[in-house]
């Protein structure tokens, strides 16, 4: 009963890699669920730390009941092996490209070419991880997303936060970041943000969406009819409206965050009225004290393990393939068929890597991804529920994007000093230098001679912002020379997925883990069934 | 103002509160049991705990692991992400900076 099952290997243990993981084990494999969190939720369904015994969880969440009972369910089967801190480092090839295309071999089965993945389990960024090596069937990536934030002057004041880091800190550590917030940005999740704020007891003076009312109109009116599939997410956010004009915070349109000042801290922001393409209007400037800053404007999707596992990647805009030669690769998000597969065989998307659009959207597109790498029957009855909601999350997607777009003129808020990179320090005049050089704005070129996006985060915060400035200030796309050996440089390709230290990679990794049920005791390393 | 934890007595999610200690350059700071470095920090009053390579000072940015912008050494292990590692009692935390390109912490320079 046991040795034949498909082995199906899921990142990701928020709505989307949940009810993947779900979705594999009703379809009869064997799962292993792997989240750097101690506790599956991801960030929509952050859950509380367990040394708070918390009474009442569900104070906090959206769908509480709903969540808890899948967690549980998949947690406590006996074929799951659940996977807490850890994190995927790396994602290998099991079977080099000379090897597949060799004429007459039909190649190994194709359920056996998802590719190797590379684990590393314990405390964060602790010295003592221990090292795992998996060797799938089938790989299902549902990493997710997190904050896009454009910079601004004193972005970098501490004080200022990602509006996900500001709702982290309430959800899961129970801190309110100030008396005297500004929520701002653009998107839907900026109401969320300052709700959770609220909740903590912080003060929140105001919400800015940098977009116009009629942008917002016309980017969510049109196509009403979609909206009603999706009377979950309105009910959300009908909720989220009463609580602010309960609390009497402002919800302005139109207007954005284009400057913060302080002493070693953010005192004071710049708000401004924007036009429609996020120019600021002349003489419309305000300063506001405050002792917190919350921005967002918008997601960047999580995409170094797609990239590693070989999946082909669309422009969010066009639609169209990513070429992979452009500089101006910015909004990217990975290619699925109807049913959830990518380019690279073995290997599933779901969730926001696939296109953002919430929760409900990654529940659904995690259950067919699930369903599907685990051997299910791909016209299964069910099945055709799930494909309609799953069609409706992408409509809801593209609604998002068009209702929230970034507007082509906010590097206007920049100033020669104003910090692009903060790992590295980097300024938007040395980055202009760089790209006016005779080298070109090559990507490269720019990272080499600024070292933008070269520092500890490895340009996940600045990456977007530097490939849409150099692509401007070059005067449209880049095109890329090609450099013998290398691959096309891309703003999302990291080889290494995670920080790794060299005691861990030097030692040798232990057998994978096994389910451990029914105590959830750590894995102990026990006969090796694998390969 | 600066960063606050929800007083117990007063937190809807009726949580309870295991106190713990750590020292972060020396100093005891008080937090409780299940929150992060970043937790305690903030907690604590501190927005601020990492220099960047200008010198300026960096705390929490995206909270989620992403930006690195909040490193501190815990114990011997340095490049520890304080807004994913949970506080442990008697944790002993030493801030870093970041000058150049020289990655340093205070207590390197004294030696």
């Amino acid at each position: 009963m046991t040795l034949c099952r498909v082995h199906v290997a899921v990142v990701g243990a928020g709505p989307a890699g949940l009810a993947a993981a779900e979705a594999a084990l009703r379809a009869g494999a064997r799962v292993t669920l792997v989240d750097s969190a101690e506790n599956p939720g991801g960030q929509y369904h952050r859950m509380l730390p367990d040394a708070y015994a918390a009474a009442r969880p569900d104070q906090l969440q959206h769908g509480w009941r709903a969540f808890d009972r899948r967690r549980r369910r998949v947690l406590a089967h006996p074929r799951c092996t659940w996977c807490p801190e850890t994190v995927v480092w790396a994602l290998e090839h099991r079977f080099p490209e000379g090897e597949l295309d060799s004429p007459g071999d039909p190649g190994p089965p194709r359920s056996s070419q998802a590719p190797r993945v590379h684990l590393l389990s314990g405390p964060p960024d602790g010295g003592a991880r221990v090292r795992h090596v998996l060797d799938p069937d089938a790989l299902v990536l549902a990493v997710g997303a997190h904050d896009r934030v454009l910079p601004f002057p004193g972005w970098e004041l501490p004080g200022v936060f990602t509006a996900g880091a500001a709702q982290a800190l309430a959800k899961g550590e129970r801190v309110a970041v100030g008396d005297r917030v500004v929520v701002a940005g653009t998107g839907p999740f900026l109401l969320p943000v300052a709700v959770s704020l609220l909740e903590a007891g912080a003060g929140v003076l105001e919400v800015l969406e940098a977009n116009t009312p009629a942008t917002l109109a016309r980017g969510w009116s049109r196509r009403a009819w979609e909206l009603a599939a999706l009377t979950g997410k309105a009910g959300e956010l009908r909720a989220y409206v009463v609580d602010l004009a309960r609390h009497r915070v402002p919800y302005r349109c139109g207007r954005a965050v284009v400057g913060a000042r302080g002493e070693g801290r953010v005192e004071e922001v710049v708000s401004a009225r924007l036009r429609a393409d996020w120019s600021v209007v002349p003489g419309s400037e305000r300063s506001t004290a405050v002792d917190a800053l919350c921005v967002s404007h918008g997601f960047s999707p999580q995409l170094e393990l797609p990239l590693a596992a070989g999946c082909a990647l669309r422009d969010a805009a066009s639609g169209r393939p990513a070429d992979g030669e452009r500089a101006s690769a910015v909004d990217q998000f990975v290619v699925v068929d109807d049913d959830q597969r990518t380019t690279a065989p073995g290997v599933f998307a779901a969730g926001e890597i696939t296109g953002i659009a919430g929760a409900p959207a990654a529940r659904v597109e995690g259950t067919l991804a699930g369903w599907i790498a685990a051997g299910g029957d791909p016209a299964a009855p069910a099945l055709r529920s799930v494909r309609r909601a799953r069609d409706q999350g992408r409509a809801f997607a593209r609604r998002l994007a068009r209702a929230h777009p970034i507007g082509p003129a906010w590097p206007g808020w920049l100033s020669p000093g104003t910090v692009i990179c903060r790992c590295e320090g980097t300024d938007y005049g040395a980055l202009r230098r760089a790209v006016a050089s005779p080298a070109g704005a090559a990507a490269r070129v720019t990272k080499l001679a600024t070292r933008a996006g070269l520092g500890p985060c490895q340009g996940r915060i600045c990456g977007p912002t530097v490939a849409e400035l150099t692509a401007r200030l070059g005067n449209g796309p880049t095109v890329e020379r090609p450099v013998a050996g290398l691959p096309p440089a891309t703003p999302h390709h990291r080889p290494l997925a995670h920080p790794i230290r060299l005691g861990e990679l030097a030692a040798p990794p232990q057998p994978p883990p096994q389910p451990d049920h029914p105590s959830h005791v750590p894995p102990t390393p026990t006969k090796e069934t694998e390969r | 103002m600066s960063p606050r934890r929800i007083p117990v007595d007063a937190d809807a999610v009726g949580r309870r509160e295991v106190p713990l200690r750590i020292t972060v350059d020396g100093e005891p700071l008080d937090g409780i049991a299940g929150q992060t470095i970043a937790g305690v920090l903030l907690a604590a009053g501190r927005l601020a705990w990492r220099r960047g390579p200008s010198g300026a000072p960096r705390g929490v940015f995206c909270g989620i692991g992403v930006c690195f912008d909040c490193l501190v050494s815990v114990g011997d292990e340095r490049d520890v992400r304080a807004c994913r590692r949970r506080a442990r009692d008697g944790d002993v935390i030493t801030t870093q900076r970041r000058v150049g390109n020289g990655f340093n912490s205070p207590s390197e320079e004294e030696e």
